[in-house]
């Protein structure tokens, strides 16, 4: 059992509101956590998914705002999207 | 081909993501041919404008607004759905969907087209930017691109003259086919997993069909370093910030002052020509002033957008939001609100005009909520007019005019009450909405095309004059009727105002405004005050019966140092800090939120402040013996 949850957080990585400046990565998944984004988690999942965050992009963290290092830019692909840390850590990259 | 088909009009929709380049492409299709209004009913805006394809068909063409998919969350994108579902009543079904793309960045656009086609209406993709993804050196296949997807694909150039003319061709072929492809619609709002499958079908196409270049552009990366550094790219936003705001201060005001006299000379011809009576006083003060009062602020909503529309053709808006976002989200508003805001500093019409940058509703209503505390230019003819007669032109710890510092605390006292009207509001008033994400995309930085700047520049001009142009002048002629009548018996020596309507309504508010000090000189001349907050000077010039109007403030200024307590003074100035003292930027709030509503909170909260702040000025003083 112990092994098993290893091995899923390993696959899992870590969330991309984590990651500092200059995190090169893949998105392994996206799971949104319960509470404090006012909005539904599937409804942001959504919203996720419609900027182009799904499983298996590539992500690099180009910049972060002048406060509290948020919000961050990120490289997804070919295209750079800004969100916020808060919304980030329902992106799970390795 | 039949004259039949020749003078049917089509219908054309554009649909794109944000950011795809539709509004240029828009631009670049239909040229200064285009029509802007709101959707009956919502505040969302409907563009269409007309077009004369090379095959002699007439189309009109209806820009969308941007969205990631026909969901509908907002209440512009479910105009984008219904539109496209052909649902809306007003809106005939389009016969033609054309889905835009930027071509060098397709990946979400294709995944929205891949949704588009489940709509079951001819469907074209339009790449659209080619130019700079063919100088980058992205390779697509248009043919795999096509065969893999199932739709026609066409590339076009939107800044390029000429750029469009493959796709009007196009469309001209699929408007001649078109009867025969009209399929079943499929759609229902996607549910997460298959918006997952979507977009790894566009994926995989885009594998297929496109390839990109080893060494990706790095002219925006570059760029990035320097413009999101968090200190360089904070002062060089500041500096922008403070030459936008210059502009919009100190270069409109010639041509405002050209403005301003042009009107003054045309009313002195009126005065001149007519006989003295009511006509002579509607056409001068009523309908003159009236249309001067609308186009006198032109010159800044022109500037004003010059600057916006730049900004976010060049890509630089959203990162300006960005360095933004956690500075203004404190006290709950978006990154975006701060060209609304400093704007307002200048004149709050454009600042409402100008949060229409803000997507997102919620956010939209605060910052039109608050646009109006920011200390606007006509408020500085009333604080000087009121320091300069009240306060003591001496020096403060060695160094700082007295005058000056209450000046400058004037408009800290605005600053802070915006941030925490909107603090409040965000807590207490939209406590059942959530609080939206910040999730916006940084488009790569591109050259602003000069005459679809223009054109947006043209239309929002327009716009402003005829839409609020209309409710400005309404609210001039009622000012300049309740100031007029009824008329002064012959022979008399008191001022005429003084007979009025508007004298009654301060007579009314007089026992209402003697807690906070004022008495019914101010009271009168707060009512024509309320066509824009300057006017208020000359109103007490002729309610003490001074002749000269502006010209004579210092005259006014002397007359009220000798009439006035030093606390009705100061109540007076904190009073026209908060109090919604302007008609015209009520008319653009009800015009810009489309309801009544909005306009009735703003006065109401504006009025409540206005009089709690200056009640507690005026006591106050009055207990530091400044009665």
């Amino acid at each position: 059992m112990e092994d098993d949850h290893r091995l899923r957080d390993a696959q899992r990585g870590i969330p991309l509101g984590l990651a500092p400046r200059g995190f090169r990565g893949r998105i392994a998944s996206i799971e949104v956590g319960e509470g404090g984004h006012g909005l539904t988690a599937i409804e942001l999942e959504r919203r996720l998914l419609e900027l182009g965050f799904v499983e298996g992009a590539t992500v690099e963290i180009l910049h972060e705002g002048p406060l509290g290092r948020d919000p961050i830019a990120v490289r997804l692909i070919d295209a750079t999207v800004a969100v916020r840390r808060r919304e980030a850590m329902a992106v799970y990259v390795t | 081909m039949t004259t039949a088909i020749m003078t049917v009009t089509r219908h054309l929709a554009l649909v794109g993501t944000p950011n795809s380049g539709k509004t240029a492409l828009f631009n670049a299709l239909t040229g200064g041919r285009q029509k802007v209004a709101n959707y009956p009913g919502v505040t969302v805006e409907r563009k269409a404008g007309a077009i004369d394809t090379p095959g002699g068909r007439r189309i009109n063409l209806i820009d969308l607004p941007g969205t990631y998919s026909l969901r509908g969350r907002s209440p512009d994108e479910e105009i984008t759905r219904d539109v496209v579902l052909g649902r809306l009543a007003s809106e005939p079904p389009p016969d033609l969907l054309l889905c835009v793309a930027d071509a060098t960045n397709p990946r979400v656009a294709l995944r929205l087209a891949i949704e588009l086609k489940k709509v079951g209406r001819p469907l074209l993709l339009v790449l659209n930017m080619i130019d700079i993804a063919r100088r980058r050196g992205i390779d697509i296949d248009l043919e795999k691109l096509s065969a893999e997807l199932a739709v026609p694909v066409v590339t076009s150039v939107a800044v390029r003259r000429g750029g469009t003319a493959e796709l009007l061709q196009h469309v001209d072929e699929l408007l001649v086919e078109e009867l025969a492809t009209k399929g079943n619609n499929t759609w229902s709002p996607p549910s997460n997993s298959e918006l997952r499958a979507a977009q790894r079908e566009a994926d995989r196409i885009l594998r297929i069909a496109v390839g990109m270049p080893k060494r990706p552009e790095t002219l925006t990366g570059r760029l990035d370093a320097v413009l999101l550094h968090p200190v360089g790219g904070l002062l060089i936003l500041l500096l922008l910030l403070f030459v936008m705001f210059q502009a919009v201060f100190a270069w409109a005001r010639p041509l405002m002052d050209v403005i301003s006299t042009a009107f003054e000379a045309l009313g002195g011809i009126a005065h001149d020509l007519l006989p003295e009576g009511l006509l002579q006083s509607f056409v001068r003060n009523g309908v003159i002033s009236g249309v001067g009062n609308v186009v006198v602020f032109v010159p800044q909503i022109l500037i004003l957008f010059l600057f916006i529309l730049l900004l976010e053709d060049l890509g630089y808006m959203a990162r300006a939001a960005f360095l933004m976002d956690r500075i203004m989200g404190g006290a709950g508003l978006h990154g975006r609100a701060f060209i609304p805001l400093l704007s307002s500093f200048a004149c709050a019409i454009p600042g409402i005009m100008a949060t229409r940058v803000i997507d997102n509703r919620r956010d939209r209503l605060t910052t039109i909520l608050v646009a109006p505390l920011m200390t606007c230019s006509a408020r500085i003819p009333v604080y000087t007019l009121i320091i300069s007669a009240f306060i003591p032109d001496k020096q403060v710890w060695g160094i700082v005019g007295l005058q000056g510092l209450v000046m400058f605390g004037l408009y800290a006292a605005g600053i802070l009450s915006a941030l925490g009207v909107s603090f409040i509001a965000n807590h207490f008033f939209w406590r059942d909405n959530a609080t939206p994400p910040f999730m916006l995309e940084l488009p790569d930085y591109k050259l602003p095309k000069l005459r679809s700047v223009a054109i947006g520049v043209y239309v929002r001009a327009m716009m402003f004059l005829k839409r609020a142009g209309t409710t400005i002048f309404s609210m001039m002629v009622l000012i300049w009727f309740l100031a007029s009548f009824p008329r002064p018996p012959a022979g008399t020596t008191e001022p005429a105002i003084s007979y009025s309507l508007a004298a009654m309504i301060g007579g009314w508010i007089e026992p209402l405004l003697a807690p906070i000090g004022f008495n019914w000189q101010i009271s009168v001349a707060l009512v024509p005050g309320m066509a824009a907050r300057e006017v208020a000077v000359a109103a007490l010039g002729t309610v003490y019966a001074i002749e000269g109007g502006k010209e004579a403030a210092e005259q006014i200024g002397t007359a009220l140092a000798s009439k006035w307590s030093l606390a009705t003074a100061l109540a007076l100035l904190v009073w026209y800090i908060f109090a919604p003292q302007c008609a015209s930027t009520l008319a653009v709030i009800k015009r810009e939120t489309g309801s009544w509503r909005w306009m009735a909170i703003t006065f109401t909260y504006m009025v409540a402040l206005a009089y709690v702040a200056a009640f507690i000025t005026y006591n106050v003083s009055l207990a530091l013996g400044a009665g």
